[in-house]
Parts: C-alpha cells; sequence; structure tokens
C-alpha cells in the first residue's frame, strides 16, 4: 500500500471570534466488524456546518458501511460518533433520526406497500413530536420534486428508481436534518434524473444551510462537494478541498 | 329461499366468532410474523374478565346496570388480555424475534401456564405474582447502569428473575396462610356466564329466527373489524405498524421507535383476542381449555386468507364458517332432495360438526397445495424481502 497523497484535517471552520465551531459530525477512531471480518478501520472524519462532504472510493472499501454505522444500524466495536457534539455512539438509529440525522439508503428502501403520501409521512417522524403533531408536508419538496405531487395517491413500490430515490431525498428532508446522508443517489438513475437530483441536493444545501455526507463514483456530482475523503480497504487515505481533487487522486479512488 | 336465508345466517353466525378470534391473531401472526400459541389462551382470559365483570354487577350497588354489563365488559376484556399479551410480549416474545421456532416452543408452553393459571389463582397467588414480576421488571432501574452492559449480564437477568420468583412464591405462601385469601378465584370447573335478558330473545326476519346472542356477536365482529381496518390505514399508529412490518430498518432509520411499535401492536393483537373471548361467553359455559378450541381454526383462518391481509381474513372466515355448517347440517339435501343415492350417503356422512370440520380442513390443504400464499397473497417486491 502506498503512502497517503494528503490527509489534511478538515476543522477550518471557525465562527467569527475565531474558536472552532462544533462539527456537525465528527467521527474519531471508528471501527466496524461484520462477525469477524474487519471492515472499518481507524476511521476519523468530521463534517462541518453547512459543509457538503464526499467520500469516494472503488467498491467494497466500506463507504456504506460507514453510513450504515452513523446511523446506527450496525454497531462499532470501538469508536466515537458525534452528532453536534453529543455523543450518539450508544443510541438506536430511531434515536439518532430525531437527533437530527437523514438517511436516504443505497437502494432507497421505500415502504413499498404504502402510498407516496405516506412514505412522506413517516419522514415527519424525525420531527419532535413525530407524525402526531407533524401532518402537513412542506411544499418545498414538491418545488424541489415536482414528480412527487403528481403521484401522490401511488404506491411507493410502483414508482420508477429514479422516481423513488426523489422520494427517499424528499422524505429524509422532511424530518428537518441537520445531517443529510445520500448513498450514492445516481446510481442506476437515468442521467436526465441525475441532473435533477445534482440540482435539488445543491439547492437544499444552499437554502437550509445543512451539511451532506455523499458517498457517489459520479465525478460530476463529486465536483460539487466542498471536501472529499478518499477511503481503501476500510481506512481513510486521502482527503482535502474537492477542488485540489486531482487526476491522480480520482484515477486511484473512482471506479470510473 | 328460507332455507338459504336460515344457512347464510347460521354460517354468518360461525364465520363471524371465527372471524373475532382471527381478527388478532391476523394483527399478530399476519403483520409481525410470531405465532402465538398463546393466542387462545388470551380469549380464555377474556372469556374469564367478562365472568368477573358479571359478577361485580349480579349484587350490590351495580345490580340496576346489569344488562349493560357486556357492554363494560368488552373494554375489560381488552383491556386485561392485551396487558397480558404486552407482559408476555416484554418477557417472552421480544427475545425470539425471528426464531419462529423457539416462539412457537415457548408460546405453547406460557398457553399450558395460562390454562393451569386460572385453575389455580387466588388472592395470594395473584399478589405473589404481580409482587415478583414488578419486582424483577422494576430492580434493574435500581441497579447501576455499568451492570447491565457486562459480559456476566445474562446470568445477572437470570439471576434477578429467579430471585424475584422466590420473593413472589414466598410471599404468596405467606400470604396463602389466610384462609381468606386462599380461596380459588375461579377453580377448575366451567364456569357460565348468564347473558343479559336482551341478548337471550331472538328476532324473525322473513321466516328465519335470528337468536338476538348471534346477533350482538356478527354487530360486534363488524364494529371490531371497522375499528381494526380505522386502526391500520388512518391513524398515525397504523402507518408506523405498517411501515415496521414492510421494512424494519428503513423506519427504524425515519425515527420511528421500532420496539414500542412493536409492543403496541402485540398489544392491540391480544386484546381483540380479549374481545373474541367476551363474545365467545355467550355461546356456552367456558372452561380453561377454551383456547385449544379455537387456536387451530384462527391459524386456518389466517393461513388460507393470506398473511398480512385483513381482507383475506374475512373473506376465509365467512367460508370456512359458511362451509362448515352447509355441510355439517347437512341441509344441501333440503336444497335438492332428489339427490342420487350414492351423493345422498356421501353428504350425511359428513353432516356431523366434527365431521364437517374433517372435510373443511382437508379442503383448505388442498387450496394451499395449489395456492401457497392463500387467497389473498402479499403482492410486490416486500415478498421476496
Amino acid at each position: 500500500m502506498s503512502a497517503p497523497i494528503s490527509v489534511s484535517t478538515n476543522d477550518h471552520r471557525r465562527d467569527p471570534m475565531g474558536a472552532p465551531m462544533a462539527a456537525t459530525l465528527q467521527i474519531q477512531g471508528l471501527n466496524v466488524y461484520y462477525g469477524e471480518s474487519h471492515i472499518l478501520r481507524d476511521v476519523d472524519l468530521s463534517v462541518q456546518p453547512g459543509q457538503m462532504v464526499c467520500l469516494i472510493g472503488r467498491n467494497g472499501v466500506g463507504k456504506t458501511t460507514l453510513l450504515k454505522t452513523v446511523i446506527g444500524l450496525l454497531r462499532q466495536r470501538s469508536g466515537v460518533v458525534e452528532l453536534l457534539d453529543r455523543d450518539v455512539s450508544a443510541l438506536p438509529p430511531h434515536a439518532r433520526a430525531r437527533g437530527g440525522i437523514g438517511y436516504v439508503p443505497q437502494g432507497r428502501e421505500i415502504i413499498p406497500q404504502l402510498t407516496v403520501r405516506e412514505n412522506l409521512l413517516l419522514g415527519m417522524e424525525a420531527l419532535p413530536g413525530g407524525l402526531g403533531k407533524n401532518r402537513r408536508i412542506d411544499p418545498l419538496v414538491f418545488e424541489l420534486f415536482p414528480v412527487l405531487e403528481k403521484f401522490l395517491g401511488r404506491r411507493g413500490g410502483d414508482l420508477s428508481g429514479g422516481q423513488q430515490q426523489q422520494l427517499a431525498i424528499a422524505r429524509a428532508l422532511l424530518g428537518k436534518p441537520k445531517l443529510l446522508l445520500l448513498d450514492e443517489p445516481t446510481e442506476g438513475i437515468q442521467p436526465s434524473v441525475v441532473l435533477d437530483i445534482e440540482r435539488a441536493v445543491r439547492r437544499i444545501i444552499e437554502t437550509t444551510g445543512i451539511s451532506v455526507l455523499l458517498v457517489e463514483q459520479h465525478l460530476h456530482f463529486v465536483r460539487q462537494a466542498d471536501w472529499y475523503y478518499a477511503m481503501q480497504k476500510g481506512g481513510v487515505v486521502s482527503s482535502g478541498p474537492t477542488s485540489e481533487l486531482s487526476k491522480d487522486v480520482v484515477d486511484r479512488f473512482l471506479s470510473v | 329461499m328460507t332455507a338459504l336465508l336460515d344457512t347464510l345466517f347460521n354460517g354468518l353466525a360461525i364465520g363471524s366468532v371465527l372471524m373475532l378470534a382471527a381478527l388478532g391473531l391476523a394483527v399478530v401472526f399476519g403483520l409481525m410474523g410470531v405465532i402465538n400459541m398463546a393466542h387462545g389462551e388470551l380469549m380464555m382470559l377474556g372469556a374469564y374478565t367478562t365472568f368477573v365483570v358479571q359478577n361485580l354487577f349480579k349484587t350490590g350497588p351495580l345490580q340496576g346496570l346489569f344488562p349493560a354489563y357486556i357492554l363494560l365488559a368488552i373494554p375489560a376484556a381488552f383491556l386485561v388480555s392485551g396487558l397480558a399479551g404486552l407482559l408476555l410480549e416484554k418477557t417472552v416474545i421480544r427475545r425470539l424475534y425471528g426464531r419462529p421456532l423457539e416462539t412457537l416452543l415457548a408460546t405453547w408452553g406460557v398457553s399450558l401456564i395460562l390454562q393451569q393459571f386460572v385453575r389455580s389463582v387466588s388472592t395470594a397467588f395473584a399478589l405473589g405474582l404481580i409482587a415478583a414480576v414488578v419486582l424483577a421488571l422494576l430492580a434493574p432501574r435500581f441497579m447501576p447502569q455499568a451492570w447491565w452492559q457486562q459480559r456476566w449480564t445474562p446470568l445477572l437477568s437470570v439471576g434477578l428473575w429467579i430471585a424475584a420468583a422466590a420473593a413472589g412464591i414466598a410471599l404468596a405462601s405467606g400470604l396463602g396462610n389466610v384462609r381468606a385469601l386462599d380461596q380459588p378465584w375461579f377453580s377448575a370447573r366451567n364456569i357460565d356466564v348468564s347473558a343479559p335478558q336482551w341478548l337471550r330473545g331472538s328476532v324473525d326476519v322473513v321466516g328465519v329466527t335470528m337468536p338476538t346472542g348471534r346477533l350482538f356477536i356478527i354487530a360486534l365482529t363488524a364494529l371490531a373489524l371497522l375499528a381494526v381496518h380505522w386502526f391500520l390505514q388512518k391513524s398515525v399508529w397504523g402507518i408506523r405498524i405498517r411501515a415496521v412490518t414492510q421494512n424494519r430498518p428503513m423506519s427504524n432509520c425515519l425515527g420511528i421507535p421500532t420496539e414500542t411499535v412493536d409492543a403496541l401492536t402485540f398489544l392491540v393483537g391480544s386484546g381483540l383476542a380479549g374481545v373474541a373471548g367476551v363474545a365467545v361467553t355467550l355461546l356456552g359455559s367456558v372452561g380453561p381449555n377454551l383456547g385449544g378450541n379455537y387456536i387451530v381454526d384462527c391459524f386456518m383462518v389466517v393461513v388460507l386468507g393470506g398473511v398480512g391481509k385483513l381482507l383475506g381474513t374475512v373473506v376465509a372466515a365467512l367460508g370456512i364458517g359458511i362451509l362448515s355448517y352447509v355441510i355439517g347440517s347437512g341441509s344441501l339435501l333440503l336444497v335438492w332432495p332428489a339427490m342420487p343415492s350414492g351423493l345422498n350417503e356421501l353428504v350425511t356422512f359428513f353432516a356431523t360438526t366434527s365431521m364437517a370440520k374433517v372435510l373443511v380442513f382437508a379442503l383448505i390443504v388442498v387450496f394451499l397445495q395449489f395456492r401457497p400464499a392463500g387467497l389473498f397473497p402479499q403482492k410486490g417486491r416486500m415478498v421476496e424481502a
């Protein structure tokens, strides 16, 4: 294994007084296993407020595992996951969702027999009071994804892949998360919809100021991020601003 | 025409008891996939609750309200059976999710315990039991948090239950020395619930005599069905339950407290068993073994209807009810008196309640050979998942 190209720390954000601001997400020394196989090795990573961070790396290096550990579907054997300076390492996924993490998984995971409207309503479970106190769907999501408004009464499982992806993102947004986890949002989707999704994600960040942790293979989308972490064999081997993402790094870590 | 209506009404009456009994199981087994062999015993608890409520109203200041006791028995039975089911979920079934064989054996054991429980329960016994359960459930709150993340935590939790059980037994046997507290509540004999006067008559509609007790059960079933449908389709918890049923990990990631949803689903399913228990008391005397008579039929209804579909449960229950009645009463002979002699003897052969059951079950088994997923199978991707 060659030496890391550059691993800079992503904690340059400071408030006007010069004091460091609380990171939206701070991961330290994370080790995750599937049974006895060691998947994530001593991963350190941080996402600053309002920042879009992209995880890159070839298939099977542990990017999806990392997102699953952040939302809590997988338990770390050691290490700490902090959300806005609060240790969430021991919390179950639903508590983390209520704490401000929105999760758009690989494969989208729409609830198939529920209608689009019900799927959207479920997104508001993460709000304080849950679904009991929040029954109004924010029209912003229909502005971002007009197709959803048209299909409100359809079953989620009947939508096409691209529509399901839009539904999954809209559902996560309705929980007003502080941190959005996007796992390959453009995988297996037709190019025109990919552009729609990219535009929507960009707009969400600009208008709401939330942070995004993205796993992505499309170079075009990766370039939109502020910061990248490149992973290899379960560890972070390179990181830096995406503006400094050289062709060399891209060739080594993106499977394109 | 009258014969046809008569057959339909009797079939509907049998079917609606089945439907009411199977409705709770459709929730517990159909939605959660939990094989609860103690479901029949939860019905039995509902029946005994009806008996207790009736006795409260038989004498004393509430006597004037006796005609209405059955209406009060319904929520009471729902509560008693529901809470018993909740306790069962928290203590036994929760630990066995995803292990159907172990669940089947454990809940079967629970059903035997519940049967013996109603035979031998006395005030001392009940107090001891409550003390033991409360002790075991609350004690962890007063222990250091760190004790529950150790290598020896399983030993601690087993030890705690054993200690709580010992304390409960000590309390029960201590109180048992007081004669007044040692009297069994029900004993092993059957109990008789006497229906209020207004449920003992009958109504004549176009020549068909309909006993009001049966009509009450049909109405109760229809009401329970509507309530369950509303709860699952329209209420907030219904959406949560359906989401968890279809995609548990993702529901969890959306912020749905899945463990609370499991507990609530089980409570509702068990409570419905209790309501079915109220209905069963109107059909005759009931005993501790009541559950065994219904559990197989309930599973048949849910499996035939298609797991996870309420509509399937409705159609299957009514179908089985009407078919059993038509075969069991031999009323085919009335409709078609000039039947050829061979067929005639065949119909007569099956024209008893137990033989009709044999034939209906045989037909169900044959049907499931061709449609293993039942009448209304689940469609879509979740089936493969």
